[in-house]
């Protein structure tokens, strides 16, 4: 199994310079023009604010996406009237907004169409969660894993971080783009249901790093090392749909998990110890077999006195799977809350993997953690939803619609 | 605002023709005078939703003909009387009434229907208008050719200037 391939694979080159273009497009007043209102005299916005991610396709857009910057998460309630005729018109709704927000264009009926003007590579991807199959009476197209996880040891679940029958996750690399996005989605989503949860998440700056750097959790870690690369064979072998129910072909499943960082516990630790208990050096992200990041883990491997190098219950051993079918793709973001009065971190990450089959992939490795991953002594789950993802739509359609129409 | 928008209904014109975003709604209902495609489209129609009485509906009409568009008159399934109306300072007070004459879609330009100015006005609900409702109109132009579209229905916080037909 290779590790991730080199940086920027030639897919991403390629649809990189796709947006460049449409961002160039979009950059010649067409906001202003499309917002059908009189936008003042502005100055060209940097490239990053012009640049779009396309909304239609086969996939929804926000998850082979290079993580953008900044995301927020929100889960609804289904109100008890909203049946399969309503998911529609909201789906219909949404799925309109977000077509014409995701080009830098503003919403229907928005009342700040200019802050439609910097697309920043905003994506919106929905989720269905287990409910609203029973609200719109289709219960049987419901994927057969798709439930609330089992109760693991370390959970510590908390009902404002847990559960929700439609998912919306708005991610760019500007935060006033998702703030906006997320204002708009919001109120079209209140005749159908209740916010439930929100959860906003961030990674570094845009351009702070290279595209193709793994990124750095809030305890330090390079966090995704071991993603299949994006636009790979394995990265769709995991993650699209291609059995079971034929309106999920296409499609995917999330997971996420509200993972708090115990934070001072972490500190307490020398670096020894927290490379120790994850498996890799924390400098690079090597692991501690090897001498780079992508270099494959040899966990087998012992020491003089007959140890494991990496001992079979750190993180990455226990993490381990054996083909790519059964891989997880994480997309995950930070959380940094504001510190209590004692200045203890309200801190962890926002876990987002995305999979074909959650009990075929994301279970399995969550038991394996679960039962004596080294590293649970510094993270507490505190909060878990999981979520069918509908395959894209083309222009016309509406996301949802393989199930819902 | 006159020039002003007038320019930018140009260049709506422009993009809508670019884009072809009108898509279907273009086709206009036959009429015996009527030339064979109707210079009109309209783009980003929706409707505000109201469980009962009165609401209204926006977007842009655009004219890619070569001569000015009059619309007088619009119908819709939702409403049995409808009114074509504009907002208007009366002795201080923004209040909205029927536009005289109905509105002017200039040739090669566009007519915005928006919040606090003029907007097509459903009088009198037959039933709530849910969001994400599609709600069918048709406008009726000064030379009785028509023209039909839908709208989307929308949650919508403005809109409420008060109603006075008698300062029309």
């Amino acid at each position: 199994m290779a590790g991730r391939d080199a940086p920027l694979g030639r897919r991403r080159v390629l649809r990189g310079g796709a947006l460049a273009v449409g961002g160039g497009v979009l950059g010649a007043g067409a906001a202003a023009l499309l917002s059908g209102r009189d936008a003042p005299a502005a100055t060209p916005p940097p490239a990053y604010g012009a640049q779009t991610v396309p909304f239609h396709g086969p996939h929804q857009a926000g998850i082979d996406t290079p993580a953008q910057a900044h995301a927020a998460f929100v889960a609804f309630d289904l109100l008890p009237d909203t049946d399969r005729a309503a998911l529609g018109r909201l789906m219909r709704l949404l799925t309109d907004d977000a077509a014409r927000l995701t080009q830098g264009r503003p919403a229907l009926a928005d009342t700040e169409p200019e802050l439609a003007a910097i697309p920043a590579r905003l994506t919106v991807t929905f989720g269905f969660g287990p409910g609203l199959f029973a609200a719109a009476g289709l219960d049987r197209h419901r994927p057969a894993s798709l439930a609330p996880l089992p109760a693991f040891p370390i959970d510590r679940l908390d009902p404002r971080w847990t559960g929700g029958d439609i998912l919306v996750q708005v991610c760019a690399d500007d935060p006033l783009t998702v703030s906006h996005a997320q204002r708009m989605l919001v109120k079209d989503t209140l005749a159908f249901g209740r916010v439930r949860w929100t959860q906003r998440g961030f990674r570094r700056g845009r351009g702070m790093a290279d595209d193709g750097v793994t990124q750095r959790n809030v305890m330090g870690q390079l966090d995704g090392t071991r993603n299949p690369p994006l636009g790979s064979a394995a990265f769709a072998a995991a993650v699209w749909v291609d059995s079971g129910p034929s309106w999920l072909r296409g499609g995917t499943t999330v997971v996420i998990r509200r993972i708090r960082a115990e934070m001072e516990k972490w500190d307490a630790v020398d670096t020894t110890g927290k490379e120790f208990a994850i498996g890799r050096r924390l400098a690079d992200g090597a692991p501690l077999t090897g001498t780079a990041e992508h270099d494959e883990p040899d966990l087998a491997k012992t020491d003089d006195l007959g140890f494991r190098v990496i001992s079979e219950h750190a993180h990455i051993a226990r993490a381990h799977v054996g083909s790519d079918r059964q891989r997880i793709f994480r997309r995950p973001y930070n959380y940094d809350d504001p510190p209590g009065p004692d200045g203890r971190a309200n801190a962890g990450l926002i876990f987002a993997s995305y999979q074909r089959d959650v009990g075929d992939q994301f279970l399995p490795i969550q038991r394996n953690l679960a039962e004596s991953d080294l590293f649970n002594e510094w993270i507490t789950p505190i909060g878990s939803a999981v979520f069918a993802v509908p395959p894209g739509c083309p222009e016309g359609g509406w996301i949802g619609q393989t199930l819902l129409d | 605002m006159t020039i002003s928008r007038t320019v930018r209904g140009l260049a709506l014109a422009a993009a809508v023709l670019l884009t072809g975003a009108c898509g279907t709604d273009g086709a206009p209902a036959a009429a015996p005078t009527t030339p064979p495609s109707a210079p009109l489209a309209v783009r980003d129609m929706w409707v505000k939703t109201a469980e009962s009485g009165m609401t209204a509906a926006f977007g842009t009409l655009v004219n890619t003909g070569d001569t000015d568009v009059q619309v007088v008159k619009a119908t819709s399934t939702a409403s049995p009387v409808m009114e074509l109306h504009e907002v208007a300072d009366v002795d201080g007070t923004m209040v909205m009434r029927p536009k005289d004459g109905g509105f002017t879609v200039p040739a090669n330009g566009g007519h915005t229907l928006e919040p606090g100015g003029d907007h097509l006005m459903l009088m009198d609900l037959t039933a709530p208008v849910k969001a994400g409702d599609e709600v069918r109109f048709t406008l009726t132009f000064a030379d009785g050719r028509t023209f039909a579209f839908t709208a989307v229905a929308k949650d919508f916080a403005g809109g409420n200037e008060s109603y006075h037909p008698e300062m029309g």
